[in-house]
């Protein structure tokens, strides 16, 4: 760890094997950006699509509106509303799944090699079922004639069904659900590497179980929490099926948003300029927790 | 002072149960080095985990100063570890692997410090109290790991086979410094090791372990030169072994018949088996080659081994069975053997025993 290895020089053949990965990258991640960026430039058509006339008005009303009797400009207190939901019930999932998470992630870290596997493939088995039928199976729990409020009735706890779906705790709770694996994953193969025989120097210096955790455990893995939370954030924060369906459509995300203006609003330069703000808002998140996660620790090599 | 009692301990449970310790008794004095000797597998690292704290007897009783600590975990015994495999924390400097355990035991930044410093002088390591342990060498990795579990001062100091991955010269200058530092700190030490020669030459007490049992517990000198039995004798260092008949016992000391007719007499200590023939032990380096009619034993070389320091040679006493005796080479007197000669043999007097199995 002490010496890094300078990475090699490009030659002509790595540079031809290198094409393909290059290509990918340009065509599937550069020029839809520059596209979109160029669309949230330009001024809406009449039946969606873009007319070719330069406009910055896409990006004033991102965040503003403009009043139609007064003609003055408010800030767009809806959209605000939207990104505000958005980028809490992100961070929130990302917390949950972590509450939810690492534990998960610990307990098979700590099974005998051989059974882990088996624990691993129950955490990954969702993922074989398709998105919709996933998130309808929550809905039919926390539905108002759903399985919990139907139980809670039955034994009394309640008299009235408590209304849970079309909440942002329904989003909430969707897309924790959806995301749980992308947390356990990478702190889990974080886990695996970690050599318990660390943990047990911590108990035998005296620190007991929480200490070890949080001085011994967690920063050994936090390569993989770090890992984690990106994988959860950034989906969640753009997130369009769950706020569709569990929302309702009145807890509208970020997401919803955007597919809104690209459909029945039929104004693709906003939802252009919208695309791009969700990019900055989780490039900024990304910056902020990248950068407080590693504060304490020193640069290697 | 650390009192072992009858502890047991049963790994797995149904079929798969496995008695890695079947009552285990001894006592372990105050500022002593003690060693824990045996073949892989025998448990040496299950009791020594005991202690620590890692695993629960499944029965028997563990005293630390006449207290019984059987049931308390690891982080409330004033017990340490150098593990085998160091596991110094990665993400924290030298100088904060060794203040780890005081800064858990809540003691102020000032004493910290000042404790963090010996240590890094007690292991010569001063200069590199900034540095992560990822950026030293094994050997000084062994001594920050040593440092950090002598700082917070505990009674007794475990060490699992600490040596075994260094290479041969780092080795025994870590011998002699870890002798120096147990006699500069008086913290008893509990050492694990299968190398016998590192047993022999550190320790005060060893406890030779098999199977999950100890065999013998005793001072360097009392083990090579009066094992207990047959397993102690052949672990610890080269054994000959002979059937002889038992004539008669008076005290610690038996008559014995050897196979050439002539009578011995020999120490016994402890029991010994009632039936006619016994075994009886005796070390290479205490026999002695001799004109053919000469001495106790009468046999032919079968094969001539050179040491450079010294030489083995082979004797095949026909009925009576084969031995080995063993002569320091001296240049001038080298016997002019060859295999196929007809040799006799002397017993050293005072030199070997007879056995309790
Ligand atoms: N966690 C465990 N589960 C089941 N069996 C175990 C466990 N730990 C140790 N054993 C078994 O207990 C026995 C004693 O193991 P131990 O590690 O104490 O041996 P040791 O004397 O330290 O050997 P070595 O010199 O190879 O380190 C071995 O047979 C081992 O397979
Ligand atoms: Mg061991």
């Amino acid at each position: 760890m002490a010496t890094r290895p300078k990475p090699p020089a490009v030659d002509g053949a790595r540079a031809a094997l290198l094409t393909p990965a290059l290509l990918i990258v340009t065509l599937g991640a550069l020029a839809p950006v520059l596209v979109i960026a160029l669309y949230s430039i330009l001024t809406p058509g009449d039946y969606g699509g873009v007319s070719w006339t330069v406009s910055f008005q896409n990006w004033l009303n991102v965040i503003a509106e403009r009043d139609f009797l007064t003609d003055e400009m408010t800030l767009a207190a809806a959209h605000l509303e939207i990104f505000w939901r958005s980028v809490k019930l992100a961070f929130l999932t990302t917390l949950l799944t972590f509450i939810f998470g690492f534990p998960a992630a610990y307990f098979i870290a700590t099974r005998p090699p051989h059974r882990r596997d088996l624990w691993l493939m129950l955490i990954m088995l969702p993922f074989w079922t398709n998105l919709l039928i996933r998130i309808f199976a929550v809905m039919q729990l926390i539905r108002n004639d759903g399985i919990i409020n139907n139980l809670l009735l039955s034994i009394g706890a309640i008299e009235a069904p408590i209304q849970m779906l079309y909440t942002e705790f329904a989003v909430l709770v969707g897309m924790t659900y959806l995301y749980l694996p992308l947390m356990v994953l990478p702190i889990y193969a974080s886990m695996e590497r970690f050599d318990f025989s660390l943990a047990e120097a911590g108990y035998d210096l005296y620190a007991p179980r929480l200490r070890v955790l949080q001085q011994v455990i967690l920063p050994a893995i936090k390569p993989g929490i770090i890992a984690g939370s990106i994988l959860v954030f950034i989906p969640s924060l753009g997130d369009y099926v769950v706020a569709r369906v569990l929302g309702g459509g009145k807890q509208l995300m970020l997401g919803n948003l955007i597919g809104m203006q690209f459909g029945e609003l039929r104004n693709w330069p906003l939802g252009a300029a919208l695309s791009l703000t969700l990019l900055a808002i989780v490039a900024v998140a990304m910056v902020i927790y990248v950068r407080t996660a590693g504060a304490e620790e020193e640069p290697h090599g | 002072m650390i009192e072992i009692d009858n502890l047991t301990k049963t790994y797995g449970a149904g079929p798969q149960a496995y008695q890695a310790l079947r009552g285990v008794t001894a006592t372990v004095r105050a500022n002593e080095f003690f060693t824990l000797l045996g073949p892989s597998g025998c448990g040496k690292t299950t009791l020594l985990r005991m202690i620590a704290g890692f695993e629960t007897p499944t029965s028997g009783k563990l005293l630390l100063d006449g207290q019984d600590v059987s049931a308390s975990p690891p982080y409330r015994r004033p017990v340490n570890t150098v593990f085998q495999s160091y596991a110094l924390f990665p993400h924290m400097t030298c100088a904060e692997n060794i203040g780890f355990g005081l800064k858990m035991l809540g003691k102020p930044k000032a004493e910290i410090t000042r404790t963090v410093g010996e240590m890094l002088d007690l292991v010569q390591m001063t200069p590199m109290a900034n540095r992560r342990p990822s950026q030293l060498s094994g050997g000084q990795q062994q001594r920050i790991a040593l440092a950090r579990a002598l700082a917070p001062k505990p009674k007794v100091l475990l060490l699992d086979e600490p040596l075994s991955a260094l290479d041969y010269k780092l080795r025994k200058d870590m011998q002699i410094e870890l002798k120096r530092i147990q006699k500069d700190t008086g913290i008893t030490f509990v050492f694990v090791t299968h190398d016998q020669e590192e047993a022999l030459t550190m320790s005060d007490r060893i406890a030779i372990m098999n199977a999950g049992t100890i065999r013998q517990i005793g001072s360097p000198r009392d083990i090579y030169d009066q094992p207990a039995e047959r397993f102690v004798a052949d672990f610890i260092g080269e054994t000959n072994f002979l059937t002889v008949g038992l004539l008669g016992v008076a005290g610690q000391t038996a008559r014995v018949a050897l196979p050439s007719g002539r009578e011995l007499d020999l120490r016994a200590p402890g029991e010994l088996p009632k039936g006619p023939q016994v075994t009886m032990a005796i070390r290479p380096e205490h026999l002695e080659l001799v004109a053919a009619d000469a001495g106790q034993l009468s046999g032919r070389l079968s094969n001539i081994v050179y040491f450079g320091t010294d030489t083995h040679f082979h004797v095949d006493l026909g009925e009576g069975g084969a031995l080995v005796v063993r002569s320091q080479n001296k240049p001038d007197q080298m016997p002019r053997l060859t295999a196929g000669e007809a040799v006799g043999i002397s017993v050293l007097p005072g030199t070997g025993q007879v056995l309790r199995d």
